[in-house]
């Protein structure tokens, strides 16, 4: 085995994220960051027009609200944040992605430390991950009580 | 040879004019050597989604904020900052953000500790820059970098420190948060997230003017008349007072700090940047709780 004891226990989806960022100079990482901005999915009719089904996120400082489900054990992430707060679109998007499709037990075993290593300390600054942790935190609690 | 001042009739109004520029202005004059314009947002990615053509980018977090010490960076990595961004000690300086200049606010008050001479703000910032459909790019300008003198940080004029703070009972406070904060119901405002101070209220004696009033609702400065009604009639200050404003890392009361001091033409404001992350977890200070301002303590208070 090698690399950061971290990602020993990441889901393959969670791992080729976390290296898609680490491979790259930190500006670009920026940019990766709001490429996934760019490619958060529009929320389905039933929460799109239900927005109070959402939970809204606290630790980010733009409004951002999240579902998540995992009806016969496979999960799903949905996230509304807007346009104007590229960086909080971008960790949901990341989010989204990386857990969307997981069975549910795999999603449970993510670390909590997940967003500290993506690299994005010096791109982003440690408090505005905070955002991010707290955006996985409700989401794992969700899945939790699903 | 510095860049003239826009003659835009409503800055004419405030006392220092020439600390204002319109979208208009700035349109036209873009293309001047003399002048840098500086995006400065609380999103780190809002720049790059699109920014002001040739503007540069500066984050209040990863660029003015000391990375180890709670305090602003020194005067020798101001200068590599401003030279790696091509800005020179007698640059025309044109800052805008999101959030009717909130961020922008703070990063130009964090130019005036190391006494950049000629720093603006665009006057709506960059929702109405958006609002007028003037053109956006992402791409990025490429400026020669200069030597930018190396030019020791002055916190005396314009900051204030928790001591400061406990010295000047009697004098005028500014809180400049969010209602809710102010009465202790909240640390943190309405849309943020609940951190970083261990007590919730207010500073003795601080009338509460939260930092918004003083923008429209297209981001720009209201008019002198209105922040007269504003910050005098109705919280009582008068532009020979000696005011410290706070909000709860100092960002906010930047705003207020700017519209007091180079609106209203206040020579003696300064920003408490500690502000409530700092006083709301100070052992033994006095503290007052509620919507009312409370009592001056008695002085001398040593904490």
């Amino acid at each position: 085995m090698s690399g950061p004891a971290a990602s020993t226990a990441l889901p393959a989806s969670l791992q080729e994220i976390q290296e898609e960022f680490l491979a790259l100079e930190t500006r670009d990482r920026l940019l990766l960051l709001l490429d996934y901005a760019n490619d958060l999915p529009e929320l389905p009719a039933r929460y799109g027009e239900h927005p109070e089904r959402l939970e809204r996120v606290t630790e980010c400082q733009a409004p951002v609200f999240v579902a998540a489900e995992a009806p016969e054990g496979v999960v799903h992430v949905y996230a509304q944040a807007p346009a104007e707060a590229p960086t909080t679109r971008g960790f949901a998007s990341v989010l989204v992605h990386g857990l969307g499709g997981l069975a549910l037990e795999e999603a449970l075993a993510v670390p909590d430390d997940f967003p500290n290593t993506l690299g994005l300390d010096a791109a982003v600054s440690p408090l505005r991950l905070r955002g991010m942790s707290g955006l996985l935190g409700r989401i794992k609690r969700q899945l939790r009580a699903a | 040879m510095s860049t003239h001042t826009d003659p835009t009739p409503k800055f004419r109004e405030y006392a220092h004019p020439e600390r204002l520029v319109s979208t208009e202005w700035l349109a036209e004059h873009l293309n001047d050597s003399s002048l840098v314009v500086v995006e400065s947002d609380e999103d780190v990615l809002l720049y790059e989604t699109g920014h002001i053509p040739g503007a540069v980018k500066v984050d209040w977090h990863l660029d003015l904020n000391d990375p180890v010490t709670r305090d602003y960076i020194d005067g020798e990595a101001f200068a590599r900052l401003l030279g790696r961004l091509g800005i020179g000690r007698d640059t025309t300086v044109v800052i805008y953000g999101d959030k009717s200049n909130w961020w922008a606010a703070y990063a130009l008050w964090v130019f005036t500790l190391f006494g950049h001479d000629d720093v603006r703000l665009l006057d709506g910032g960059r929702a109405k820059w958006i609002a007028e459909d003037r053109p956006l790019t992402t791409d990025l300008p490429e400026r020669a970098p200069v030597d930018y003198p190396v030019v020791q940080r002055d916190d005396s004029a314009v900051r204030a420190f928790r001591e400061d703070v406990l010295a000047h009972f009697g004098h005028p406070l500014i809180d400049v948060r969010s209602p809710l904060e102010y009465s202790g119901e909240r640390t943190t405002a309405p849309e943020y997230p609940e951190e970083s101070a261990l007590r919730a209220g207010h500073i003795p004696s601080a009338q509460n003017v939260p930092w918004g009033k003083a923008a429209a609702e297209d981001g720009t400065f209201r008019s002198r008349q209105e922040l007269e009604a504003l910050y005098q009639d109705q919280a009582g200050l008068s532009p020979d007072d000696d005011v410290i404003a706070y909000c709860r890392i100092g960002e906010r009361s930047s705003h207020t700090w700017f519209v007091l001091t180079h609106l209203l033409g206040y020579d003696r404001v300064r920003n408490y940047d500690g502000s409530w992350t700092e006083w709301g977890s100070s052992v033994r200070v006095p503290i007052v709780k509620g919507a009312e301002p409370g009592e001056v303590p008695a002085v001398p208070v040593s904490a």
